[in-house]
């Protein structure tokens, strides 16, 4: 399988403080990669600067083209999608209106936009129940389920998610997992940034663990799994 | 007072004898300028509101002493009237309107700016559009202050007054206070400042500096009409405010001069140019107002400063301590929170969690992202109110009261995002945690009958970064600071609040291996000294070797209680962490 | 009071309150989409008005010499602003949208200047003088800060108020000037007569607020206008530019401030600098109606025509205190409605 995204030597950082240190990853078409780490190893900052949220140098390759000319809007465009950890919802405007605006990079698509609502109805049902409520007044799992209906809308062909456990139930982070899976069968990738190793590392073919801004071990998800060194990450001890 | 200004103020003096009868004539514009700017210097630059209609209290100053002066009382009645009517007015505007958050204030400034200046066209008794002529001149011991020179000296004088006032005021207790407006509340409230009222004191204060700036037009010029009093005009003492430098007493003088000969300068070439001058003159200003927004926010005063020689800052002398609350004995029960809950909305962040917290002990209270923490965190500190459940601090029922209230109990706090004021010392925000504990007021700072106090509250403040281990850098910005000292900084300034109990919100967060044992070094100590600590984190390595106790909450109930062996062996939390799909 | 009076005063209350009706919709357009508090918009409504004006007296409306500067301006900053990012492939798309575009309009009224084109085509063509002022001001003025406070943006609209001013005074002069109406009709409704422009201005106040509510509640273009107000963010990640939202909002603005001042020239006279207090009274009126809804700022400009027709008739000199003294109660009622959350964005001027 050949690289869908493959960054290299990527540093970027909020203001003076540089919380990504020369960070190389690849994400192959149709695959599951997770990067997994402590709070305040540079996960998310990571997403912002491959989105083009945040300026950012080093080597970024989409699709075999060089993302450095192109601004957030035209990445979306081409496919590239960030669920961020904030989720960034449009907390004054209605479920529906929300999914709709997700699909705003396809507007001409009337028919298109209508088969995609259908779509994430049927994924989360509970949103369909919802659809005329303000988005601001759903619970945490139903608004990690809009932004993933709403990444969705975009017609994504890699997906980047934001900690999508973050403060949620295990029943709903089980249900959210198995959305990831199903997701991953219909050929789009995912680069999965999450606190949840287990989970994360169960749902993906590939693992890097990130700490200090910089990749501290990678390898096939199956090995990290087992890893000593990864709980030592999370729960401290003698790893260091 | 510096030789600087001392050598300023000598320059100021011979002016009138150099400038010729129309430069002084605009000095005396640019002195009366300078003070409604000085207001705004305090005002927008330091406390970080914005007023349109400063003009219009400029015109409250001054047709209160021409009317007092066409029914024949003295100009110096006239004053006292000007200062009565511009404070009480401004303190009634104030109270309504000081509420207000973002944008909608200095909207409804614009709001009672323009009806002041339509009430001031329109009265009959105010001469309506015509304005008001032959208002007598000042007279001192019966000598009319006729001549510009003269004039001059008046308003020099009580220029100069009122900035060594504001400059006094700003570098005290109350001043501090002001300083501390900027960039949210919380910080402030939590160190027992009474915003609302801090925010009503600047107001006022910028409405008798234009009162007092309106007194003088009226009788320099000795005809006002309202023109001289509307947006437009307010706006441009805003514009010499922010272009002089809106963070710094003298900028205020800076931008008026600058503005004022600028005008003059344009008033001269212009016509030269075109027949229609008018207009070009205000878009220049317009367009320069424009630019210096986009470019040099700061204004002229940095740049200039850079020139002067750096001032050095004054050695701290030694005083004596201040007050120090008794502290309680090891062992007896500091904090008892039971069943609290916090619901927003459909989402319940805090479900019923309980526990207590004893005198000389350190607690860590962790849980993996979004398990309410923070929530917990604020609602014992008063920052939200629960839902429910029932805080006691030192046997004070605590629930849903105010952080101000709190604080004034014996707790301190930090915050998980650092809330320092960037631009003052390290030493001033530390002095910011004395706030509770001294007690000098507005007018005391202004004429400098605090200091005592405030040496005892410096020597405060320098005890407790000698403390943390941060003397050293007591003069410098604390914006400069890198992030692990900036942590440490809201340390010390907790600590010189005097608390019994401190809280920490992820103190550990963004720094580096060695600072994080700079920092559990620096906790240890502090037990070891008898403070109570409550630990707000999800480091789990940092937590795990300095607390005495843990709770750890998961999905804003609480999992598990017990010290830090037993938390790690927990098979519960491990699962909360590591987290799992099984 | 009695009941004839009092329907006589409600009456010319509505004539005025659909002015303000027309602006107050402007400036809420502009609110919800870019957060600026326009306060320059009534001065393009007055623009409009002499625009027209001038062209119907056979002269050259000095508003294409305020475009051409800033259209000079606008394509100095785009360069140097591509220059900074080394993407000067693209000068020629930005000089073609941000000097030639908004320059055709002027050049066409240079081309026509002293012909008699007929009364359509000089409302057509005041509109579309009018049309590229919105934009080019919010290039220059407002997009090398879209990331500041409200509080700047605030700042920066009341200054560009009184630049635009100046400048309509070189344009026009200190003389008012009233276009004719488009229509001289008068329309006799259950014994009550109505002059046929006002109920123009009222129809197209009416109409322009369904529209737009329609609009921005309906379209999905409407909907990712409004969305980039509300989380600037999360507009980006699905694909929508907030900049061209920003120059959509203008544009649309411009259109209105157009229309008004073709349809208010004509009832009131406006001068070169009425627009201000204009805007500031449609302004109460949004505010009134809570400034980011359209049926609350209908309500609120109609509430502030009456306020301003019933205290001119106890006293005229009055109305405009009363009109901006009433917005402080009303603040403080929202405010009260409302708490301010606690604003830790740095707010450095």
């Amino acid at each position: 399988m050949t690289a869908l995204l493959s960054a290299s030597g990527v540093h970027a950082g909020y203001g003076h403080v540089e919380a990504v240190r020369g960070v190389s990853l690849d994400v192959p078409a149709g695959g599951v990669v997770t990067v997994i780490g402590p709070n305040g190893a540079g996960k998310t900052t990571l997403l912002a600067a491959l989105m083009g949220l945040l300026p950012a140098t080093g080597h970024v390759t989409y699709d075999g083209a060089d993302l450095a000319d192109l601004d957030v809007e035209d990445r979306v465009a081409a496919g590239l999608c960030l669920v961020p950890e904030k989720r960034e919802l449009f907390a004054e405007m209605s479920v529906a209106d929300n999914l709709l605006l997700g699909a705003y990079a396809h507007r001409r698509d009337r028919a298109g936009i209508a088969r995609g609502l259908d779509d994430v109805y049927a994924r989360f049902p509970r949103l369909a129940e919802r659809r005329a409520q303000r988005a601001g007044t759903l619970s945490g799992g139903e608004r990690q389920m809009l932004a993933l209906g709403r990444a969705l809308m975009s017609r994504p062909r890699l997906l980047m998610l934001d900690e999508p456990s973050l403060g949620l139930a295990p029943l709903i982070v089980r249900e959210i997992f198995h959305i990831i899976a199903g997701l991953c069968e219909t050929g789009v990738a995912i680069l999965l940034v999450e606190q949840n190793a287990r989970a994360a590392l169960q749902s993906a073919t590939y693992g890097y663990v990130l700490e200090g801004g910089e990749i501290a071990l990678h390898g096939p998800a199956s090995d990290l799994l087992h890893d000593p060194r990864v709980s030592a990450t999370y729960l401290g001890g003698d790893a260091h | 007072m510096r030789p600087i200004a001392i050598l300023g103020a000598v320059v100021v003096a011979f002016l009138p004898l150099v400038a010729g009868t129309y430069g002084t004539t605009l000095l005396n514009y640019v002195g009366m300028s300078a003070l409604v700017a000085l207001g705004l210097v305090l005002l927008t630059g330091v406390g970080g509101l914005t007023s349109f209609g400063q003009a219009a209290v400029v015109g409250l100053g001054a047709y209160a002493t021409a009317w007092l002066s066409a029914q024949g009382y003295s100009p110096w009645l006239g004053l006292l009237l000007a200062l009565a009517l511009t404070g009480g007015i401004t303190a009634l505007l104030g109270a309504a309107t000081l509420r207000l958050g973002g944008h909608l204030l200095p909207l409804s400034t614009i709001a009672w700016g323009l009806a002041l200046f339509f009430l001031f066209g329109n009265l009959e008794m105010l001469g309506q559009h015509n304005g008001m002529a032959d208002i007598p001149p000042v007279r001192i011991l019966g000598f009319a202050l006729l001549s510009p020179a003269a004039c001059f000296y008046l308003i020099w004088l009580l220029l100069g007054a009122c900035l060594l006032l504001c400059a006094n005021l700003l570098d005290s207790r109350q001043g501090r206070a002001i300083r501390s407006l900027r960039g949210g509340t919380a910080m402030a409230e939590s160190l027992g400042i009474d915003t609302f009222r801090v925010r009503l004191v600047v107001f006022v204060i910028a409405g008798l500096l234009a009162g007092l700036s309106g007194w003088l037009l009226a009788h320099v010029q000795r005809f006002i009409s309202p023109t001289a009093f509307d947006v437009s005009q307010g706006i441009e003492y805003l514009f010499m405010a922010m272009l002089g430098g809106a963070g710094h007493i003298m900028g205020a003088v800076l931008g008026a001069a600058v503005v004022t000969f600028a005008r003059d300068a344009l008033q001269d070439l212009l016509p030269h140019v075109m027949a229609n001058s008018g207009p070009v003159e205000i878009i220049v200003f317009s367009a320069l107002f424009i630019l210096v927004v986009q470019f040099a926010r700061g204004g002229l005063i940095p740049a200039v400063s850079r020139l002067l020689p750096a001032r050095k800052p004054a050695p701290i002398a030694d005083a004596p301590p201040l007050k120090r609350r008794p502290p309680p004995a090891p062992g007896t029960p500091i904090l008892s929170v039971r069943d609290a809950e916090k619901r927003f909305g459909g989402l319940l962040a805090v479900n019923r969690v309980g526990f207590d917290l004893a005198a000389g002990e350190i607690l860590g209270l962790i849980g993996p992202n979004g398990a309410g923490k923070s929530t917990m965190f604020n609602l014992i500190t008063g920052a939200l109110p629960p839902t429910g459940g029932r805080i006691t601090f030192l046997g004070e029922d605590i629930t849903g009261a105010r952080a101000r209230r709190i604080a004034a109990l014996g707790m301190a706090r930090t915050f998980q995002h650092v809330r320092l004021r960037p631009t003052m010392t390290a030493l001033e925000n530390v002095m910011l945690g004395t706030h509770l504990r001294t007690h000098a007021g507005t007018l005391r700072g202004a004429l400098r009958l605090d200091r005592a106090e405030e040496a005892m509250a410096r020597a405060e403040a320098l005890r407790q970064l000698d403390r943390v281990g941060l003397a050293e850098d007591a003069h410098l910005q604390a914006g400069n600071l890198a992030l692990g000292r900036q942590r440490v900084l809201e340390v010390a300034r907790a600590l010189a609040a005097d608390p019994v109990l401190i809280v920490l919100d992820e103190p550990a967060a963004g720094l580096r291996k060695l600072e994080k044992d700079a920092l559990a070094a620096l906790l240890r100590q502090l037990r070891a000294e008898g403070m109570t600590i409550l630990l707000v984190e999800h480091d789990m390595d940092f937590v795990m070797g300095l607390v005495d106790r843990i709770v750890v909450m998961d999905f804003g109930t609480r999992l598990a209680e017990g010290p830090p062996a037993a938390i790690r062996a927990d098979p519960a939390v491990q699962e909360a962490y590591l987290g799992g799909v099984a | 009071m009695t009941t004839e009076l009092a329907l006589l005063l409600a009456q010319d209350g509505v004539a005025t309150g659909a002015i303000y009706v027309l602006v107050a919709l402007g400036i809420v357009l502009l609110f919800l989409v870019t957060r600026i508090i326009f306060v320059p918009f009534g001065d393009l409504v007055a623009y409009a008005s002499l625009s027209l004006a001038a062209l119907q007296a056979g002269q050259l409306p000095g508003t294409i010499w305020l475009v051409a500067v800033l259209a000079v301006l606008a394509a100095v900053f785009e360069a140097a602003g591509l220059l900074r990012a080394g993407r000067l492939n693209r000068l020629p798309r930005a000089l073609a949208l941000w000097l030639v575009l908004p320059l055709l309009p002027a050049a066409l009224a240079l081309g026509l200047a002293g012909r008699d084109i007929g009364d359509a085509a000089q409302v057509l063509l005041t509109l579309a003088l009018i049309l590229p002022i919105g934009p080019l001001l919010y290039r220059i003025a407002f997009r090398p800060i879209a990331d500041a406070p409200v509080l700047v943006l605030l700042i920066v609209s009341v200054v560009l108020h009184f630049a635009i001013s100046g400048v309509a005074l070189l344009c026009f002069g200190p003389d008012g000037a009233r276009p004719r109406p488009l229509t001289n009709a008068v329309v006799d409704v259950a014994g009550m007569i109505f002059p046929g422009q006002a109920l123009l201005i009222l129809a197209a106040s009416l109409i322009a607020g369904v529209a737009l509510y329609v609009f921005f509640t309906r379209s999905l273009t409407g909907r990712a206008l409004r969305a980039t107000a509300l989380n600037r963010v999360g507009a980006r990640l699905v694909g929508i530019r907030p900049g061209v939202a920003g120059v959509v909002a203008f544009l649309a603005a411009g259109l209105l401030a157009g229309l008004s001042g073709i349809l208010i020239g004509p009832v009131t006279t406006l001068f070169y600098d009425s627009g201000f207090v204009l805007g500031l009274k449609a302004f109460v009126g949004a505010i009134i109606g809570g400034l980011v809804s359209w049926p609350g700022a209908v309500l609120g400009a109609l509430f502030v025509g009456q306020l301003e027709s019933f205290t001119a008739f106890y006293n005229s000199a009055f109305k405009e205190v009363v009109v901006f003294a009433v917005l402080v109660p009303v603040l403080i009622l929202r405010s009260l409605a409302s708490p301010a959350e606690d604003d830790e964005e740095a707010e450095e001027l």
